[in-house]
């Protein structure tokens, strides 16, 4: 059964729709007790990266976050979700991220004048290393932050808009997604399907 | 690459789909949740629900078509997103926090603000502080009057004589994510898109452009991701009436080497 955080003012039931129409069992997670509860977790961030990061903290959550990703079992991050895994965001000033993959979360604008900003719209990625995943589609992205990965070995998949940036990642368990799997027609569902048949 | 996106708008009255001319000529032309079935199936890109009913009162009696209507626009949202797992923007209506609040809570993942946007632009600001620049799309409903655009609000009623484009400049400054660019004097009339008007908006602008308003047949729609650089191309009226457009649109555009989805 997937837990899904509950967390930051956006369209959170999006994800929890998704997964019913997949016939996947899920539940959200509001306190840090709920994580025994559940074989996958899922952090579906839409909002400001301050804003998230400082509910999971209020709320308890970040110890708990980690403790769940030490016992092994599947975590995934989608959108600002995928952003928080990592170290360090400028989003609104500098702020640490939940450190889980190493890297940094920068500007889209800051990579060249020319860019529209957010990244709207529909993008393909591709695969950069052997997973469980069908990247190689096209998926839904809107974001104006982007990832940068310290070690190129966690790099899972890689998108263009002006350069390349990073816009899948997997380090062990933890596998985040800077699209939105959920809001990609049949190609992104097909994600949600194989994250919830990683093994725990 | 970005694709380039093409994206069939809904108008819902009063609980209805209806096709619109010149904003104002109405005729219903289904169900809410059967036409987001066919939309799933048709694979789309994107889809935007208009709610233009004039009040807030929802018909609830049903009628000439022997389906089912609704009765609010959270029951609307939530049945739609439900079955559409694409991106969902709901305009019409909104006037506060709370309008928005309410519709991204039961599963709208952008919201369209109009006439109330210009009244009180920092309505964009507070609402892209809170969700983020792209759920917030601004629309934008314009006449050319003596050659310049001209920005009309009140269901394009009313002429504010102020420039689109200034008024544009303005909503990317306070936070708005999108400009949705919508051509009264084409609405429903298959003449084409307004390729000046949207080329000057897209030279100026750093936010994604989606033009809306004149789509007559396939071709109009190579003329304006061929002559413009806008980001999306949204129309109501083709993809209703015309068989499969949405489908053919897309496998044309392909044929053609537009970079579409």
């Amino acid at each position: 059964m997937i837990g899904l955080i509950e967390c930051g003012n956006g369209n959170i039931q999006s994800v929890g729709n998704a997964l019913s129409f997949l016939n996947i069992e899920w539940g959200f997670i509001s306190h840090k007790n709920d994580f025994s509860k559940f074989s996958h977790v899922i952090l579906p961030g839409v909002g400001s990266f301050p804003h998230v990061m400082n509910r999971l903290i209020e709320n308890d959550l970040v110890s708990e976050i980690e403790k769940y990703v030490r016992s092994g079992r599947p975590f995934l991050g989608i959108c600002l979700g995928m952003q928080l895994l990592f170290e360090e965001s400028s989003e609104y000033g500098s702020n640490e991220g939940l450190g889980l993959i190493k890297g940094t979360v920068k500007p889209l604008a800051d990579r060249s004048q020319d860019l529209l900003v957010p990244h709207v719209g529909w993008n393909n990625c591709r695969n950069s290393k052997k997973s469980p995943f069908t990247l190689d589609e096209s998926f839904y992205f809107t974001h104006s932050y982007y990832c940068h990965c310290s070690e190129s070995e966690d790099v899972l998949g890689v998108s263009e808009y002006g350069q390349d940036f990073v816009s899948a990642v997997k380090k062990d368990n933890v596998v985040g997604f800077q699209f939105h799997p959920e809001k990609s027609q049949k190609t992104g569902l097909k994600l949600l399907n194989e994250f919830e048949r990683l093994e725990c | 690459m970005l694709k380039r996106r093409l994206i069939p708008v809904l108008n819902i009255l009063n609980g209805h789909i209806v096709r619109s001319e010149h904003f104002n000529v109405h005729q219903k032309i289904g169900n809410v949740v059967n036409q987001a079935a066919r939309y799933n199936e048709w694979d789309v890109d994107e889809l935007i629900y208009l709610d233009i009913s004039r009040n807030r009162t929802y018909d609830l009696g049903r009628d000439d078509l022997k389906v089912k209507s609704y009765n609010n626009i959270e029951d609307i949202i939530k049945l739609i997103s439900k079955v559409c797992f694409m991106p969902l923007a709901f305009g019409g209506g909104i006037k506060t926090l709370e309008d928005i609040d309410l519709r991204i809570k039961n599963g709208a993942d952008k919201v369209i603000i109009n006439t109330e946007a210009f009244r009180n632009p920092e309505l964009i600001r507070i609402a892209s502080e809170k969700y983020g620049r792209q759920a917030i799309i601004v629309s934008i409903d314009y006449r050319i009057i003596e050659d310049s655009p001209l920005v009309h609000t009140q269901f394009g009623q009313f002429n504010t004589g102020v420039s689109a484009l200034q008024w544009a400049r303005e909503a990317e400054a306070l936070g708005a994510g999108e400009v949705f660019l919508n051509s009264i004097d084409r609405d429903g009339l298959a003449t084409g898109f307004d390729i000046s008007t949207i080329n000057e908006f897209t030279k100026e602008l750093k936010i994604p452009v989606i033009s809306c308003g004149g789509a007559g047949d396939l071709d109009d729609f190579y003329e304006i991701f061929t002559k413009t650089n806008c980001s999306a191309v949204a129309a109501g009226n083709i993809f209703h009436f015309t068989e499969r457009a949405y489908p053919r649109a897309k496998k044309e555009l392909k044929k053609e080497g537009i970079n579409v989805r």
